[in-house]
């Protein structure tokens, strides 16, 4: 089950589409369940089938496809830094590394109080804010420097 | 430094928070494209000719002519349309769209405008990056606006011409840039590219008559429709018409977007994002955006940014991201990057592509990390002659064709590798 309000944005995303394609709101409809559980399990997914009265296994198709859909729980903040190319000549691969020294984890590990998850990006479509990091999908990071992410780790920790 | 034309970001303020808004697109002559069109009965047929005649090439990799596109699209054809914009702009160096979503949202929505009116469509969908969630708000915001305002809905201006435009959100999935892929997408499905034909100008979005465009080509379209296609392309070069955004990153002092003429000599380019970083030489250059060849740094300097210019030099001019690289870059270690990435981001469909992506990652992986042997350039040469032109889409080829110029410009540079286990620079 979803909350009401997360039902409004669902319901926001259906009309966008033909009354006769509901399906076509599957990508966001399941971004809204992850904001709201924070992953997809199964029975939210069998939920947001039964919303868009689609076949469950049509929805993990899409959950399983796109790169940001969370399939297990992860740390509340999931911290994605880009290591493409254009961001790895100015500096994405040494913001991962400092990530990950502070944090004492790798890629796609989270750290043991469960506060944060460490991924890998692809190409974000801002390589001239070079090196970014995305947090939890939305809020994306520009420019980090060691001590940007040194105060970013402390907001968060918070 | 020089100052050209703007078509895209005229006026355009970045640092101030309203400027985006659609109070001040109207006073930089927003929406007087649309409101000529409209008030002087500009015929469709009229507006695709003026597109024709400015030359306007596609702005998201492949140059297809934009006039020529939108004649493909059924006229007498009774049921739903749809255009479709790409804003899904996932192309490693690639930056450009983002920024006019987010300074200038309006212009790509009046162009939107004008494009389903010159091909009698009803329905639009802005499809965006998946990261570019504040880029996402803004559309959404914009859009309201532009309903709020009278440009989208039913009968525009008081007009008998009616359309509507929505925002579809990406979730991260690169290969959702090429266009059928992005079509499946949107009917919320995995983004698996479809055969062609039937292209989408007969089988489309719902199976229906779509004429997909990046938002950059859209964006073009007002200029055009207010200053005429022969002012248009006279910005640029023959066949070339028009402005451009370069999404220049890498080892530059200043990376960013910067609008120049089609047919600017690289080198003006260069100096305008502030020149090498730390004065270092200029090894080499992706010109458009990873999936084109790479060229060594003395052939971009003697090259000009247009479609027909850089072909000539030996690459593509792509989405026009220019990705810099110094003396100090490893060729080697940029390929696996790249490499890596067309591995993870191939949709799995084709055999060629799904396990020669692997192939290419794997054995670049090892000439990078000392385990290399000298056959594996022949090797990477014939993965890539496998996978090139047998493929659905064209990711295959986007995966391939660095792979050949990299080991064609920069050979000395593999072959050090795998002799002295060690990078050259
Ligand atoms: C793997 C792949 C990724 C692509 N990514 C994009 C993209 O992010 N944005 C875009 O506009 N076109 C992209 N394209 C090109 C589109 O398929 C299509 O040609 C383009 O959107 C057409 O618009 P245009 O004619 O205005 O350029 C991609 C193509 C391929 C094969
Ligand atoms: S070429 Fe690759 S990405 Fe394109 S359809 Fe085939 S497997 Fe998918
Ligand atoms: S390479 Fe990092 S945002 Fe493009």
């Amino acid at each position: 089950m979803l909350s009401p309000e997360s039902l409004k944005k669902i319901d926001h995303e259906i009309a966008k589409y033909p009354i006769d394609k509901k399906q076509s709101a599957v990508m966001s409809a399941l971004a809204i369940a992850q904001d709201e559980k924070g992953w997809l399990a199964n029975e939210t997914m069998n939920f947001v089938a039964k919303y868009l009265g689609m076949p469950p296994i049509a929805v993990y198709e899409v959950a399983t496809f796109y790169n940001m859909y969370n399939l297990e729980p992860l740390g509340e903040y999931k911290i994605t830094v880009c290591t493409n190319l254009p961001c790895a000549l100015s500096g994405g691969n040494d913001v991962a590394n400092y990530v990950k020294k502070k944090l004492s984890i790798g890629f796609n590990q989270t750290t043991a109080d469960g506060k944060f998850t460490l991924k890998e990006g692809e190409c974000m479509g801002a390589c001239g804010d070079a090196p970014v990091l995305l947090v939890n999908n939305k809020r994306m990071c520009s420019f980090m420097t060691n001590d940007m992410i040194d105060q970013l780790l402390e907001e968060l920790s918070k | 430094m020089t100052q050209f034309t703007q078509t895209l970001l005229a006026g355009v303020d970045s640092s101030d928070a309203e400027n985006w808004q659609l109070k001040n697109y109207a006073r930089r002559s927003g929406y007087s494209a649309i409101r000529k069109i409209l008030s002087n009965k500009i015929s469709p047929d009229s507006v695709i000719e003026e597109v024709k005649k400015s030359a306007l090439r596609g702005r998201g990799g492949a140059g297809f002519p934009t006039g020529l596109k939108w004649s493909f699209m059924p006229k007498q054809y009774e049921g739903d349309k749809y255009i479709v914009c790409n804003s899904d702009e996932g192309e490693p160096g690639t930056f450009k769209d983002r920024d006019i979503m987010r300074h200038n949202p309006h212009i790509l929505i009046e162009g939107m405008i004008i494009a389903a009116y010159a091909m009698g469509v009803k329905v639009g969908y802005n499809y965006i990056h998946g990261e570019i969630w504040d880029t996402y708000e803004r559309m959404e915001e914009a859009v309201e606006e532009a309903r709020a305002a009278g440009y989208l809905g039913n009968n525009i201006l008081g007009s008998n011409f009616s359309f509507n435009l929505y925002n579809h959100h990406g979730y991260g999935a690169y290969i959702c840039g090429e266009e059928t892929a992005l079509l499946e997408s949107i009917e919320g499905k995995k983004g698996q590219p479809r055969f062609k034909p039937p292209f989408p100008a007969n089988y489309g979005l719902y199976g229906k008559p779509t004429t997909i465009n990046n938002t950059e080509t859209f964006a073009s379209v007002p200029w055009i429709i207010l200053n005429g296609g022969e002012q248009y392309l006279k910005l640029g070069k023959p066949n070339n018409g028009g402005t451009k955004l370069f999404s220049v990153s890498g080892h530059v002092n200043k990376p960013g977007n910067y609008e120049i003429p089609m047919g600017t000599p690289f080198a003006t380019l260069l100096e305008m994002a502030g020149g090498m970083r730390g004065g270092k030489k200029l090894k080499a250059c992706i010109p458009g955006g990873s999936s084109m060849p790479v060229l060594p740094g003395e052939i971009m300097m003697q090259t000009d940014m247009d479609y027909d210019s850089i072909a000539k030099a030996g690459s593509m001019l792509g989405s026009g991201a220019v990705i810099i690289m110094d003396e100090t870059t490893c060729m080697v270690k940029a390929l696996e990057r790249l490499s890596y990435f067309y591995f993870e981001e191939s949709c799995g469909q084709c055999t060629p592509c799904r396990e020669g992506t692997g192939w290419l990652y794997r054995i670049v992986n090892r000439i990078e990390h000392g385990k290399g042997l000298m056959e594996d350039l022949d090797l990477l040469d014939n993965i890539a002659d496998n996978i090139q032109g047998r493929t659905i889409c064209a990711l295959g080829d986007a995966a391939a064709m660095p792979v050949r110029a990299m080991i064609q410009h920069f050979r000395n540079e593999f072959i050090y590798h795998i002799e002295h286990k060690k990078c050259m620079v």
